[in-house]
């Protein structure tokens, strides 16, 4: 064997190492990526901000509100206030005013509250809506399909959707009189 | 690459040990210690050249060469296990309380165990099997695994294949087991060749050196072993695809028909029956585990009817529900239809679904019902007109009462557990009410003076049964590496790799011997081979160095 010809061998032993190696590699670290993002994917579950809102259509329950349905689909065009809750549910009790109170301001600008009520009594929701004098469209979710859905975890949950229908912001917990303006804010119509 | 030239003419790959063909020591580490005594040679994976210690120049060299460290495979290991054990020092987000005041991990642990539980739920120890750096961990374990066979297995797959009979005389008398006789006749060396081919060992021989071998491929286990994790961490991967896995977890009411959660609003369930039943108290065969453990069920069971919606319209909207299963889901038999499995996996007992009152004068110690009305508490009416004249608005309704904070009355659930009304009983002919609190256990009249007292007289409740709905078709993936991980572990504990060298020196013989494990069996094998020879039975050096 001349040296020439080790050299050769030599290079294309150290070549087919190299393609080996980054080829094991490559496919591990495709692998390693591709778990990581399937999991963060899994974590923010279906349509949260950034997502078009999925449709669904509601039987309306209160009676100061002349709906008798609620479809979100119809609402395009307006900013929405996506809201779940219950009666049992304190917090949602707490920010009830504030939506209320909002939603006088902010009705003739453009913005529906949509209140999706998940208790499985009407007279419950009755009572609590008369209770409170709510005049917004609350649409009731009996079977849960909706929650489901929007995979709706603790209560209260917000989504804000824009007038394109496209989920603007998503918020887990009760709001204050402020936070809850700033967000409508962000989901009024142009003038 | 800079190579060793053994004195047998062959040229060694740097970070071999032991001479490729030959076996003679190459390295100083090989050699005789200071103290110039003998040493046993360390004859792990054959003195052969890991790759990784061959080359170290790219950047891919080097993550090559740090994935292929047994050190640093141990070390991931370790770290995942102190993550895993801090993991279970408080609850996992699925295992907050349900009492918990607020159950939002944001808000939950650092509520409850103040700064470390803050620091608990944003370094991700609350969901950990879902936290990145959790499956980062894993994964890199994954690598390494890869990484480090590939790194072994091909350079020993090389030098078992490449080894010759004819060893380095110090090759043979620096194996653990070691026997040198000063003459050994022709007869002898059949003798022993032939009770080695009856123990299955296979024969090769050079020049008169014998190499008898036996079982090599139990030096394969550990690799197949690992090829086996590999295959269940792929299929963990899969779980990531909503085709091939899916889990989520239904609560349907006696009655109810609900949505299949994760059947995109598909498929409805309906409940019938949820049955309960225990073994029977007075049968004498269980009544000791009766009396040592209280009532004991024998089977949990629920009567369900499977619908397809086909209208397919949008969610909220009325289904058009075609049956397609009616069957009975029981623990451990679990329904199968489409793609789908439903397993009974919880219950609830003893939610009211309808409560009977009777309206009676407060005085009459007979308490005659006057009337009589029944409140359906899946759906009640706000009034009832009864027999008598008598009118009842149903004020306030709590399904699972209680008094909050404020001491005002609330309900604490959507699900009438506990539930009690506000009344507004007008008798007949009368405009005003007359105001009564009613509960289990509670029957309030804020005036006291009420001429009509309300008494309940019957309820009706139902169960609810919690079903797991599960797609998986990544089961039999963990089934196919769970079992290459049970062979690879067979091959490499039951069977050994065994080597018996026979070298002729002058007009005898140097006689060694080398396993993997079980030196006993291997010594018993030589016993037994060297039987009705002259050959001299092995020493075991490492023993007599201690």
């Amino acid at each position: 064997m001349g040296l020439e010809e080790v050299k050769q061998k030599k290079k294309r032993k150290k070549r087919g190492r190299f393609v080996f190696r980054v080829s094991i590699i490559g496919a591990l670290l495709g692998a390693v990526v591709f778990t990581l993002v399937s999991n963060i994917q899994a974590d923010n579950t279906i349509y949260r901000a950034g997502d078009q809102a999925p449709d669904f259509k509601l039987q309306q329950i209160n009676e100061s509100n002349e709906r008798e349905s609620v479809q979100l689909s119809d609402l395009e065009g307006k900013g929405v206030m996506l809201n779940f809750w219950g009666t049992w549910c304190k917090p949602c009790e707490r920010e009830m005013p504030y939506m209320q109170e909002l939603y006088g301001k902010y009705k003739d600008k453009g913005i529906e509250i949509v209140a999706v009520s998940l208790d499985s009594t009407e007279l419950v929701v009755d009572r609590f809506v008369d209770r409170h004098n709510l005049t917004f469209p609350v649409p009731h979710d009996t079977t849960e399909e909706v929650r489901d859905l929007y995979k709706v975890g603790p209560l209260p949950s917000t989504f804000f959707i824009n007038p394109e229908g496209e989920i603007v912001e998503y918020v887990e917990g009760a709001l204050t009189l402020e936070s809850l303006e700033g967000h409508l804010q962000n989901i009024l119509p142009e003038a | 690459m800079k190579g060793k030239k053994c004195e047998c003419g062959h040229l060694n790959p740097e970070g071999a040990t032991l001479c490729e063909a030959c076996g003679k020591p190459l390295e100083e580490s090989q050699q005789t210690d200071a103290s110039g005594k003998k040493q046993l040679l360390n004859m792990r994976y054959d003195g052969s050249a890991r790759r990784s210690q061959t080359y170290n120049k790219s950047i891919i060299d080097k993550v090559w060469n740090f994935f292929s460290s047994v050190k640093v495979g141990v070390w991931l290991i370790v770290l995942t296990i102190i993550a895993s054990a801090i993991g279970s020092i408080f609850p996992q987000e699925m295992y907050i309380p349900a009492d918990a005041p607020n159950r939002d991990p944001a808000v939950f642990y650092e509520d409850r165990y103040g700064i470390i539980g803050l620091i608990y739920f944003q370094l991700g120890l609350h969901n950990l099997y879902s936290s990145w750096w959790y499956i980062l961990l894993i994964a890199l374990i994954g690598v390494s695994l890869v990484i480090a066979s590939i790194d072994r297995v091909v350079p020993l797959y090389k030098a078992l294949k490449m080894q010759k009979a004819k060893r380095h005389e110090s090759f043979i008398s620096r194996q653990r087991l070691f026997s040198e006789t000063e003459h050994v006749s022709e007869a002898d060396l059949e003798k022993i060749k032939g009770h080695l081919r009856k123990k299955r060992y296979r024969l090769r021989e050079e020049n008169g050196h014998i190499l008898a071998e036996k079982n090599r491929f139990s030096r394969w286990g550990p690799y197949v072993n690992h090829i086996g994790l590999i295959i269940i961490l792929l299929a963990a991967i899969l779980r990531f695809s909503d085709v091939l896995y899916m889990d989520e977890y239904v609560w349907v009411r006696e009655g109810e028909t609900v949505v299949l959660p994760g059947t995109d609003r598909e498929y409805y369930i309906e409940n019938h029956d949820f049955i309960l039943e225990t073994y029977d108290e007075d049968d004498e065969r269980f009544s000791e585990a009766i009396a040592q453990e209280g009532t004991i069920p024998r089977n949990f069971q629920t009567n369900v009817t499977i619908y397809r919606d086909s209208a397919n319209a949008v969610a909220g909207a009325e289904a058009e529900l075609t049956p397609i299963t009616e069957d009975q889901i029981r623990l451990n038999e679990p329904l199968k239809f489409e793609d789908y499995t439903l397993y009974q996996s919880g219950y609830q007992q003893n939610e009211f679904t309808s409560m009977s009152f009777k309206v009676h004068e407060t005085d009459d110690p007979e308490e005659e019902a006057l009337a009589n009305f029944t409140i359906d508490l899946t759906s009640p009416d706000g009034v009832y007109e009864l027999d008598n004249g008598f009118r009842v608005e149903l004020g306030e309704y709590y399904p699972d009462y209680y008094l909050d904070d404020n001491g005002i009355p609330a309900s604490r659930t959507d699900y009438p557990r506990n539930p009690a009304f506000v009344l507004f009983v007008y008798p007949p002919g009368s405009d005003t009410a007359e105001v009564s609190f009613l509960g289990i256990g509670k029957n309030i009249e804020p005036t006291g003076e009420n001429e009509y007292n309300v008494g309940i007289t019957d309820f009706e409740m139902r169960d609810a049964s919690g079903l797991t709905v599960r797609v998986d078709h990544t089961l039999p993936f963990f089934g196919a590496g769970a079992a290459i991980f049970m062979i690879g572990v067979i091959q490499g504990m039951y069977w050994h790799h065994r080597r018996i060298w026979i070298h002729p020196k002058g007009n005898g013989v140097l006689l060694g011997a080398h396993t993997n494990k079980n030196w006993y069996g291997v010594e018993k094998d030589i016993e037994q081979a060297i039987d009705g020879t002259s050959i001299n039975m092995v020493k075991d050096q490492q023993e007599k160095d201690e």
